[in-house]
């Protein structure tokens, strides 16, 4: 008869009987009705819809599908974009955290590479495959006002490959940049102390060691690619991919649901198995040295070739990426950017925003307004719900024990690893009809963010509770106080940086998300995203590029807001706002 | 909120983990108005059954009574138990006031009669004028004095404490743990103590309840477990002792206890002839000159400790430590010398 070692014992949790607590089993419950209706449901009835024909499992939906040229032709591009895309974002990623980290640079260079690598995670998926229109289109301002070039032609694979890297590369550097500087200095130190050059200290040993890393960020750049439906919407043209075939099976004259079902779960399992290859690679230990105690701290000075190619590549792109978001911000609001005509014009704005005065209050006539204001709306309404949706089952999950808690935890997560463009197709297929018709109405797409973004929820809330000793729900429980009495007074006060954080993302993602969305949005209830994309359809490109001007501007200012709200907390009576780890 | 102090019973306590036994069929009672302590290394089943007083791990089978009532089913909430625990548990976000009213509040008293009750018991703790401090302001000795005001004040029938000395340093130590005894004499207090530390058990305790594995080992009073030890676990575990394996002889004049060829008189009262193991307290062996003792050995290492000298002497019953607690003189190393100790002065323990 062996004893549990008392951290096992630590460990079984605060007291495992849920009847015993009525508020926290109709939690529970909930949360289940909720992630089954909408989590579960839909991919359910998007299986369904491929996989069973007549009440029988068939594979015709799937087959037609596959043995199609022109569908077999767009997963083919699809493998081969992503491919280059988790490449060259990866490169890209690489070059830039490691310019920020190894060349000891000046803070305010620093600075530039963070706003360089913050712009297109603010933005719309699609405002860099406009901004690449604007420079390198047949009226770019490179390509024609600059160059002279006439009927140069954007649309293909090299424009979405580098519009798409743009937009991934952030996330491979904000990735990499923690691996890189977490690579102790002393081993590379100690490997300089034995004799070895420059150039072999950086291949035998920071290289090695960043391979995970590295392998990992290829893939996230694969999937993000996958997904992607905003930049190859605008800037592919013929070069079909999943996401936008899916699309036009939907929304395009050959209305074929069936079709766009079975390429859905392509895209699906081709993501899916990604997300196995991430796992399998990195289950494995880490190769990156992370030991407590500090280190050193300046690193290695590179082999000279390689700083200059670092840094020179990395500021071409920093150049590149301003000049993009520079004629973004001015393209909608001159009269022609494309002939460098750059006398302020409101025109396009106007067309879009235009208030008129009737009665003494502001009647707002531009047609940009209608989609501007359900998003904020839609934006405003699911923020707070994915926050409570998110953080709710994270104390769930953390915090008690009950049956199928396993199942549950990977429901809340398992939205984190569909693409948007799946989703919206799930949706449809299950939503258009009984039991619930919800397609058409505001709610679908407040339902859809909510349950889109819960994962970021889930992930900061599980993270922020990991830090919130256990001890203290067990002080509270010895102090007489309910389950619901420890979760307002205790545990909600010391989450709020993770609260303030998911309400910032997703309020973020409702603003500019489209991929899942372009497929819920009506006349009636449209959303910013999608009515930019119209225009782009249309040819009205100064008015979609006004309308995303206004979409960053928004987004900066909102962000700036919180980080005041936020900020101004601290300097409250009470100083001491860090948490203790623990006590 | 008058209540007498009310007693803990746990009737027949077993605790699985699958198929880990962490408590095994444990059975105590705890008098109204005492402070027992459950005493044992790490792994023992002490803060686990302790948990179960409180109501924050449940039982897989027995019952746990408090104050006559049946609490087994209850949730921690529902138990007129409070507890201190090990690294405090102060609300870190919360002012010392704010800890302290949390349980009234918690159980609808209004706020002005919970503040002043708050102030009684900080007052009686010495934290009168830290009331608006946070926990981080405050240092490790007034953090436990906190956690301890925050649970007496709501004058709880039993008082829980998890190793509370763990975290203070070792001049403190001491101290804290005399003001816990006092407070709980001077309020008539029911409490159960978990600690790993047997100086501390045997000073602050009515009684004792040894641990071991997840079951009772031996219970009684402090002077009982120290001097009547019934196992060798216990001779071992409470304070310090010499444990010599050999045979019992018991003739007319008294008992003799031989081992490695040489043979001692002990205690004769209800001892019984065979194999047996002799428990001799260090401080019980007194270092002589060589064949004046019961003993002849070498002595091995010398140790000075300013209140004592320890010695570790080589004799045929294997190395003994010696306890000479008058130092006046110190004897070298490698010296010959004699072990004698008084008969009554040791424990026979069955093999």
């Amino acid at each position: 008869m062996s004893v549990p070692p008392p951290a096992a014992v630590a460990a079984a949790g605060v007291s495992e009987r849920l009847r015993a607590d009525p508020g926290l089993a109709l939690a529970v419950a909930a949360l289940w009705l909720l992630l089954g209706l909408f989590v579960l449901y839909p991919l359910v009835m998007l299986l369904g819809r491929v996989f069973i024909d007549n009440g029988q499992f068939t594979l015709q939906g799937l087959a037609a599908v596959l043995t199609d040229r022109h569908q077999l032709q767009a997963f083919w591009n699809s493998l081969l974009l992503g491919g280059l895309v988790g490449l060259v974002g990866t490169v890209l990623g690489f070059a830039f955290a490691f310019t920020a980290t190894r060349c000891n640079l000046p803070r305010w260079i620093v600075g530039l590479i963070d706003i360089a690598v913050l712009l297109p995670l603010v933005s719309p998926p699609f405002t860099t495959a406009i901004g690449y229109i604007f420079s390198f289109g047949p009226r770019g301002l490179i390509t024609y006002g600059v160059l002279g070039i006439k009927g140069v032609t954007v649309y293909g694979m090299t424009s979405t490959l580098t519009a798409e890297s743009l937009t991934y590369f952030p996330i491979a550097y904000l990735t990499l940049r923690p691996m890189l500087a977490a690579i102790d200095s002393n081993i590379e130190g100690m490997a300089l102390s034995l004799g070895a050059s420059r150039w072999r200290v950086f291949r035998t040993v920071t290289l090695p060691l960043l391979k995970p890393a590295l392998a990992n960020a290829f893939l996230l750049g694969f999937v993000e690619s996958l997904a992607d439906f905003g930049n190859p919407i605008v800037l592919a043209g013929n070069y079909e991919v999943l996401s936008t075939k899916i699309f036009f099976a939907v929304a395009g004259a050959q209305h074929d649901p069936g079709r766009a079902a079975a390429l859905a779960m392509v895209l699906l399992a081709l993501t899916l198995a990604a997300f196995w290859l991430q796992q399998r690679w990195l289950g494995r230990r880490s190769y990156v040295t992370v030991s407590g105690k500090g280190d050193g701290g300046i690193h290695a000075n590179l082999p000279r070739p390689l700083w200059l190619g670092c840094f020179s590549f990395a500021a071409l792109w920093i150049v590149f990426t301003l000049a993009c978001y520079a004629i973004i911000l001015t393209g909608g609001f001159v009269k022609d950017i494309g002939r460098g005509d750059l006398t302020p014009h409101l025109g396009h704005f106007a067309s879009g925003f235009a208030v008129e005065w009737r009665d003494g209050a502001p009647a707002f006539v531009g047609s940009a307004w209608d989609s501007f204001f359900t998003t904020v709306e839609v934006a405003a309404v699911a923020a707070p719900l994915t926050a409570i949706v998110g953080l709710l089952s994270a104390y769930v999950i953390t915090r008690h024990r009950f049956v199928g808690r396993r199942a549950f935890e990977f429901l809340t997560m398992v939205s984190f690893a569909i693409p948007g463009t799946v989703i919206g197709v799930s949706y449809i297929v299950a939503f258009n009809v009984a039991p619930l018709e919800l397609t058409g109405g505001m709610a679908i797409l407040v339902i859809c963010f909510v349950f889109r973004n819960m994962p970021v929820g889930v992930r900061s809330g599980i993270a922020a509770l990991a830090q919130i000793d256990r001890t203290l729900d067990e002080a509270s429980s010895t102090l007489r106080a309910s389950t619901v009495r420890t979760l307002s007074k205790v545990i909600l006060p010391l989450l709020r940086p993770a609260i303030v954080a998911t309400l910032v993302f997703s309020f973020t993602h409702a603003m500019t998300a489209v991929s899942a969305v372009i497929f819920l949005a009506t006349a009636k209830y449209n959303l910013a995203t999608v009515y930019i994309i119209g225009r782009v359809e249309a040819g009205e490109y100064p008015l979609a590029i006004a309308y995303s001007s206004v979409l960053i501007v928004f987004m900066l200012a909102v962000l700036l807001a919180v980080q005041k709200l936020v900020g101004e907390s601290r300097l409250g009576r009470r100083a001491a706002t860090e948490l203790p780890t623990g006590l | 909120m008058e209540k007498q102090s009310g007693g803990v019973v746990f009737e027949h306590v077993t605790k699985r983990y699958r198929d880990v036994v962490a408590v095994d069929d444990v059975s105590f009672a705890v008098e109204p108005a005492t402070l027992v302590t459950l005493l044992g290394p790490s792994g023992c089943g002490k803060t686990t059954t302790l948990r179960m007083a409180a109501g924050l791990e449940a039982v897989t089978s027995g019952r746990v009574l408090i104050g006559g009532n049946d609490v087994t089913l209850r949730a921690a909430n529902e138990r007129d138990v409070s507890m201190v625990f090990q690294s405090y548990a102060l609300f870190p976000h919360m002012t010392v006031l704010e800890n302290v009213c949390y349980g009234p509040i918690s159980m609808r008293v209004d706020k002005a009669r919970a503040r002043s009750l708050a102030h009684e018991k900080l007052g009686m703790l010495g934290l009168a004028g830290l009331e608006q401090r946070l926990p981080s302001e405050l240092s490790g000795g007034q953090q436990q004095r906190v956690a301890v005001a925050r649970s007496l004040v709501l004058e709880p029938a039993v008082l829980l404490f998890d190793e509370p000395l763990s975290n203070l340093d070792a001049k403190l130590r001491r101290r804290v743990r005399e003001e816990i005894r006092e407070l709980q004499q001077s309020l008539s207090l029911t409490v159960i103590y978990v600690t790993h530390d047997q100086e501390e058990a045997l000073a602050v305790s009515d009684r004792v309840i040894v641990m071991d594995r997840g079951r009772i080992a031996q219970e009684g009073a402090p002077e009982d477990l120290y001097e009547a030890p019934r196992s060798r676990f216990l001779a071992d575990f409470i304070g310090d002792a010499n444990l010599v394996d050999g045979d019992l002889a018991v003739d007319a004049q008294g008992a003799t206890f031989t081992a490695g060829g040489v043979a001692a008189r002990v205690r004769a009262d209800g001892v019984r002839p065979g194999p047996a193991t002799l428990a001799v307290r260090p401080h019980r062996l007194r270092v002589v000159d060589a064949g004046r003792g019961a003993l002849d050995g070498t002595c091995k290492r010398v140790s000075y400790l300013g209140s004592r000298v320890e010695y570790v002497v080589a004799t045929p019953w294997g190395e003994l430590l010696a306890f000479d607690g008058e130092a006046r003189k110190r004897i070298p190393r490698d010296a010959a010398v004699g072990l004698s100790f008084e008969p009554d002065a040791v424990i026979v323990l069955p093999r």
